[in-house]
């Protein structure tokens, strides 16, 4: 952040200068700007939100030939950013909880992207448990995913090269991130990041360590790639839109026809029966 | 002298019979497990009023005595002024029954101590009350059995019943103490442990006199109050459990968790919120960003619950229906922050007009009953007819009438004027 360094200057050239008017608490904060960068990383900002579209799921292939009675599929679970990319800047490591059958059902994944496979016969609930860097948030958040093998339609011998696959789309929401956290995340692709106050100042980023960083999070060219869902919310707004709309329009009708019944005592008629 | 004696029959058969019926009533006792009603219903337990057995009643009397009734005097000895009336009396082989008056032994009167001259010398003297008052008293006790209301009322000076009361039972207290051998013989003696309690009994009858003389607003005051009282002492409680638990730090043990599967609430903190609190969205935002993380599925169903929180289970089925029929998914497919928004407020904008259209039903229903035009009503009030043109394609036509001053006149009528509208369908 620039800020800091011009005081820092300001400082340097001016400590005999009793002409400029130089506040011994500017003084103060040049030199310690390194330190209140620091107090600054945590500080909580509580108008911003911010949010990381993820979608997790599974993706089942039928080993065919290959199949035993144990193991008849070979299926991934993951979790991997809406738009494939890499969620390790906010995800430090993924727990899979696989069912009791499995060797070490808790599978531990430490770094992007977060998927484990393997193989099996059955279908069970698989809670996958996202552990967030210290930056970002110290609590963990839960997911439940139902691990499908076998297809929808009975549609004949399953097929061993087209997968079964089953996503869902959800939003880690952070409602009041530290500075520090969205200094790091504010320009990647991952993470969606509202429109931020005017005149925030955020501390110089601090680089995470990451486990191997080498190797890419993201899962854009990924082997399964070609079998994720996609998921645009363009269709929802719209079908959402048109029923608001139909919503409205009754109401609209419903509000003039209550408030003629309401509004209208004087109104005389004249019918058959009646003598006023 | 009961049914048996007019009859004839001996009396001493019963308890013979008793004997024999007992073990036969044991084994008609009714079942366990169902009501007294459902199992007559069945046939069930004869009646227990031990009726008189059937062959009793054909018997002859017995024919070695001979019965005649005569009509002759009798004595009380419970009067005391030897009066002799008479009456019938069953006289057998010309001998009449000897013993008391039958009704001699309820005539039951209290000990009202009596003291001697030394004795109220001694022991009783008071300066509220003179001896010839105190004599007074206790002649009244005695003639009308301690009932303190009518003494009170024969009282010559004007005394209050609990005055009469005290000086009563302090009199005979003392009485009882002074002539015990030793003071432990009468320590548990009802009047010596727990004496008469003048001030106290005053206030207990005044606060009785109050309660009874309420007025019925009064007892509705007194009731909300302690609803109040409760509901506030209710509230304490979890707040109080609140207080506890944020005093311990809050990353001990609380773990956030945001369940894809929608209906659990997550944090222990806000699940120690007091339920007496209604969810509205403001507080739900508030509730929401406590959590340092969550999923947006998961803010998505909370948001939800708290605008349905005002509508009944059925109400929220038929939201749902609609928004099927429309075509929306109940939860979205698409949980984006625009789409979420979109979501919370189409399903906002459903209960409006559901209960818009519960209003017009009303409405409409209200009106219906003077459709006829005979309805008379006092005098005064015109008559109002409009008449509206359906602007909805519900399917039919509907022809409401509403008459504006009759707002308070009786129920709408039922079910012959109902539209239904169950379907959603109907959109």
């Amino acid at each position: 952040m620039s800020q800091p360094l011009p005081l820092k200057r300001q400082g340097e050239h001016h400590p005999d200068d009793g002409a400029s008017p130089i506040k011994p608490s500017r003084l103060k904060i040049a030199l310690s700007s390194e330190d209140s960068d620091k107090k600054n990383a945590n500080k909580r900002l509580k108008d911003v939100e911010i949010c990381v579209p993820i979608v997790y799921g599974t993706t089942a292939f039928y080993l065919g030939r290959k199949a035993s009675e144990s193991q008849s599929h070979k299926w991934t679970v993951y979790v991997r950013g809406a738009s494939n990319e890499d969620l390790g800047v906010v995800i430090k490591r993924v727990v899979f909880q696989l069912h009791p059958s499995f060797n070490n059902p808790t599978r531990v994944v430490e770094s992007p992207p977060f998927e484990l496979s393997e193989c099996g016969w059955g279908e069970f609930e698989i809670a996958i448990t996202l552990h967030f860097h210290s930056d970002v948030c110290d609590k963990q958040l839960d997911l439940y995913h139902h691990l499908k093998l076998y297809p929808e339609e009975e549609s004949g011998p399953q097929s061993t090269k087209k997968p079964v696959v089953v996503e869902s789309y959800d939003e880690i929401v952070f409602p009041e991130p530290s500075e520090g956290f969205l200094a790091r995340v504010q320009n990647h692709p991952a993470v969606v990041v509202p429109r931020l106050p005017a005149g925030l100042n955020l501390p110089s980023p601090v680089p995470i360590e990451t486990g191997n960083g080498k190797e890419r999070g993201d899962t854009k060219d990924h082997p399964l790639t070609q079998w994720f869902l996609n998921f645009s919310e363009a269709d929802e707004l719209l079908k959402l839109a048109a029923a608001r709309q139909q919503v409205q329009a009754h109401i609209v009708k419903l509000r003039r026809q209550l408030s003629l019944v309401e509004g209208m005592p004087q109104l005389s008629k004249p019918p058959s029966t009646y003598e006023s | 002298m009961d049914a048996k004696d007019i009859l004839g029959l001996p009396k001493n058969s019963f308890p013979a019979l008793e004997k024999k019926s007992r073990p036969h009533k044991e084994s008609h006792r009714k079942p366990d497990g169902i009501s007294r009603e459902v199992y007559a219903l069945t046939g069930g337990v004869p009646p227990l009023m031990p009726s008189l057995d059937s062959s009793q009643l054909k018997k002859k009397p017995p024919s070695h005595e001979k019965i005649t009734w005569q009509w002759l005097p009798f004595t009380n000895s419970a009067r005391k002024d030897n009066l002799q009336l008479y009456h019938w009396v069953r006289v057998v082989n010309g001998v009449p029954p000897t013993g008391d008056y039958s009704f001699a032994k309820y005539n039951k009167s209290v000990d009202v101590v009596k003291y001697t001259d030394e004795e109220y010398d001694k022991y009783l003297t008071d300066p509220m009350w003179t001896k010839e008052e105190t004599n007074q008293l206790f002649d009244l006790c005695q003639r009308f059995d301690l009932r303190f209301i009518i003494i009170a009322d024969r009282f010559p000076s004007s005394r209050t019943v609990e005055e009469l009361k005290d000086r009563y039972y302090s009199v005979s207290r003392a009485i009882l103490i002074a002539r015990a051998s030793s003071t432990g013989d009468v320590a548990t003696h009802p009047l010596v442990k727990e004496p008469y309690n003048v001030s106290q009994e005053i206030e207990r009858k005044r606060a009785l006199s109050m309660v009874l003389s309420q007025t019925r607003q009064q007892e509705r005051r007194d009731e909300e109050v302690l609803v109040e009282a409760k509901r506030i002492a209710e509230l304490r409680m979890p707040a109080k459990a609140v207080e506890e638990s944020q005093l311990a730090p809050s990353n001990a043990g609380a773990e956030v968790t945001g369940r894809a599967v929608p209906g659990e609430t997550a944090s222990p903190s806000n699940a120690q919120l007091p339920s007496i609190t209604f969810p509205d969205n403001a507080s739900t935002l508030a509730s929401l960003r406590i959590l340092r993380v969550y999923l947006r599925t998961y803010a998505l169903d909370q948001m939800v619950q708290a605008t349905s929180s005002s509508a009944g289970p059925r109400t929220v089925k038929r939201i749902e229906q609609t928004l099927l029929d429309l075509g929306v998914n109940l939860k979205p497919r698409v949980p984006t922050k625009a789409v979420c928004a979109e979501h919370l407020e189409l399903r906002k904008e459903m209960l409006t007009l559901l209960n818009l259209q519960k209003q017009v039903q009303y409405k409409e229903a209200e009106g219906s009953p003077f459709r006829d035009g005979s309805y008379n009503e006092a005098p005064g009030t015109p008559k109002d007819w409009t008449f509206i043109p359906d602007t909805m394609n519900f399917g039919g036509e509907r022809v409401s009438k509403k008459d504006q001053k009759r707002k308070g006149h009786g129920h709408p009528s039922s079910s012959a004027h109902k539209r239904p509208r169950k379907k959603a369908s109907e959109f």
